[in-house]
């Protein structure tokens, strides 16, 4: 049996509809678990995607990691699962290596694809430079599954939804706040992402940037010294001591490419470079280039993938 | 504050990376190891700002050989009062989780801190490890850490967001960019980091549940396709058919 905890507080993420994806595709039966509460119309929905049941603590409300492993676990129990699947999410990096030691189950962090014929699992290591063939020793093994490695695969069907008391005792976590900018995508969910750096010149010419986002349903981001200096938010701050993505179109502009951003962005499967410099680094790591001036080019992209939007309606 | 900083030692960015005896083991030759960044810059650095401002006490822990001292020197040069190596290879997650585990149990920690991954495996994990080995609560991948008293507040990343939160001491926290600087050793830290006690421990009888078989390379990247900068219409046809991600 393989069991997948998603988290549901804010409906089902394509995140938690790759993982139940993920499941199915190791073959047998796949039971969820979810705190919070979503709608059973809402989780029963997740049949479509290959699980078979879905059971649901709404009193735990996921803040607490320490709670969401005593939940996981007790499913664990109750399914007999023999493999645990995460997103490896902030949830999931929160929840799955407590698991682990609760289970003395084996952690495959990370997965970027499904088992080999061998049983072991590929991961990202040395920050996207290389990978690693992960074998687990243990009965029981946990996957936690880089976002945005599978596609979900609908079907049709629903499942059933039932309460389950996982037993998870209080949280030990006070939340005061929670600051979540509106309407914004967010980095680690987008497919498709608009990046810039220093050759911007200045936070009042991210109009442009934000315009081709826009036309694309792209999250915007940028490098390391853009969000140093303040012109836009760190949590837009993708490579190596940021946030680390794996899209399908990374478009960056005016970013030099410096090992330490593309360390960041190297899982991307297309990366289109935008640089006045011919020479810069980022050139090497493209799949398409543009030798050009960024304030040029950008309303340029913008026109054109509008053009292309409005051809294909 | 009692404060204990798990540290491991990482590869230099810029290290090339290869892999020897077959594809089996990463090749060290030529290799300079750091500490591991998000370790450094932020747990570490963090857990001194503290002690400076409230006294106290911190600690490094390591899972490694010999041959890791001198990562160990570098740490105590940055102003960590003592070390403990557990000798020991760390060959994964939770073998070095278990044992740095076990020595924190003979000892009383207010704070345990971690990076928030390792950049060789990045895999998130002997934060949480810990966590649950210990029955403490877990706050990963925090971007700021304040103290008063027992009560340890948080800023912690959430998806799409961050989030305030506060939590009882004893804890565990992964630490991320924002919460310190980077402090560079002066010469005075690097002079005193040579008498400063580095206490080697045996290791507990424990076996690792993981194990890497093989690594592989990235398939190089094929050479980049310029586009006509006054041709935007080409590289969204380019996107759509050939790449087929638009």
């Amino acid at each position: 049996m393989n069991l997948v905890y998603i988290n549901s507080t804010n409906g089902l993420s394509k995140a938690a509809l790759e993982t139940v994806t993920y499941a199915k595709k190791l073959g047998g039966e796949v039971l969820v678990v979810t705190n919070g509460n979503a709608s059973a119309d809402t989780l029963s929905t997740l049949g479509a995607y290959g699980a078979s049941g879905v059971l649901q603590d709404p009193s735990i409300d996921g803040q607490d990691p320490s709670q969401l492993v005593k939940l996981v676990a007790a499913a664990a129990q109750k399914a007999n699962a023999s493999t645990i699947v995460f997103s490896h999410d902030l949830v999931g990096k929160a929840v799955a290596p407590r698991l682990s030691v609760r289970l003395k189950a084996g952690l495959v962090a990370g997965a970027v694809a499904l088992p080999e014929a061998d049983g072991s699992i590929k991961v990202n290591v040395f920050s996207g430079k290389a990978f690693g063939f992960v074998r687990v020793n243990s009965s029981v093994r946990i996957i936690s599954l880089l976002p945005n490695s599978i596609q979900p695969e609908q079907t049709s069907g629903s499942c059933s939804v039932e309460a389950f008391d996982g037993q998870a005792g209080t949280s030990s976590i006070v939340v005061k706040a929670t600051k979540k900018p509106e309407g914004a995508i967010a980095l680690p969910e987008a497919e498709l992402v608009v990046s810039a750096g220093r050759g911007l010149k200045g936070p009042e010419n991210w109009g442009m940037v934000e315009d081709l986002a826009s036309a694309l349903g792209a999250a915007t981001a940028c490098s390391r010294p853009v969000a140093d200096i303040g012109w836009r938010p760190h949590h837009e701050h993708v490579g190596q001591t940021g946030v680390a993505i794996r899209p399908n179109l990374y478009i960056a502009a005016g970013i030099s490419g410096a090992i330490q951003h593309l360390a960041g962005v190297n899982g991307s499967k297309v990366i289109v470079v935008i640089n006045t410099d011919a020479e810069a680094p980022f050139f090497k790591a493209a799949d398409y280039g543009i030798v050009g001036d960024a304030f040029e080019v950008l309303p340029r992209f913008t026109e054109a993938v509008k053009r292309f939007k409005a051809a294909q309606h | 504050m009692n404060i204990l900083v798990c540290i491991s030692k990482a590869p230099d960015t810029t290290s090339k990376i290869a892999f020897t005896n077959g594809n089996t083991q990463f090749d060290e030759n030529g290799v300079q190891y750091i500490v591991n960044p998000y370790d450094e810059w932020y747990a570490l650095v963090r857990a001194l700002e503290i002690k400076e401002a409230q006294g106290g006490n911190v600690t490094i822990i390591t899972v490694g050989s010999a041959a890791d001292d001198a990562v160990i020197r570098k740490a105590l040069a940055i102003g960590a009062d003592e070390a403990v190596r557990i000798d020991a290879p760390a060959t994964d997650a939770y073998y070095t989780a278990m044992q740095i585990a076990a020595y924190a149990k003979t000892k009383s920690f207010d704070l345990i801190l971690t990076g928030k991954e390792t950049i060789d495996y990045n895999g998130s994990q002997v934060g949480g490890m810990l966590a649950e080995a210990l029955d403490l609560p877990y706050v990963a991948i925090a971007t700021k850490l304040d103290v008063a008293g027992s009560t340890v507040s948080c800023q912690r990343e959430i998806l799409g967001g961050v989030q305030e939160v506060e939590v009882q001491a004893p804890v565990v926290i992964s630490c991320a960019k924002g919460m310190a600087e980077q402090r560079i050793p002066n010469m005075r830290g690097i002079m005193a980091a040579r008498t400063k006690p580095l206490t080697v421990v045996a290791p507990e009888a424990l076996e690792a549940l993981t194990s890497f078989s093989t690594y592989s390379m990235p398939a190089a990247k094929s050479s980049v396709k310029l586009i006509d900068p006054n041709n935007l219409d080409e590289l969204v046809t380019l996107l759509h058919n050939e790449a087929k991600v638009i």
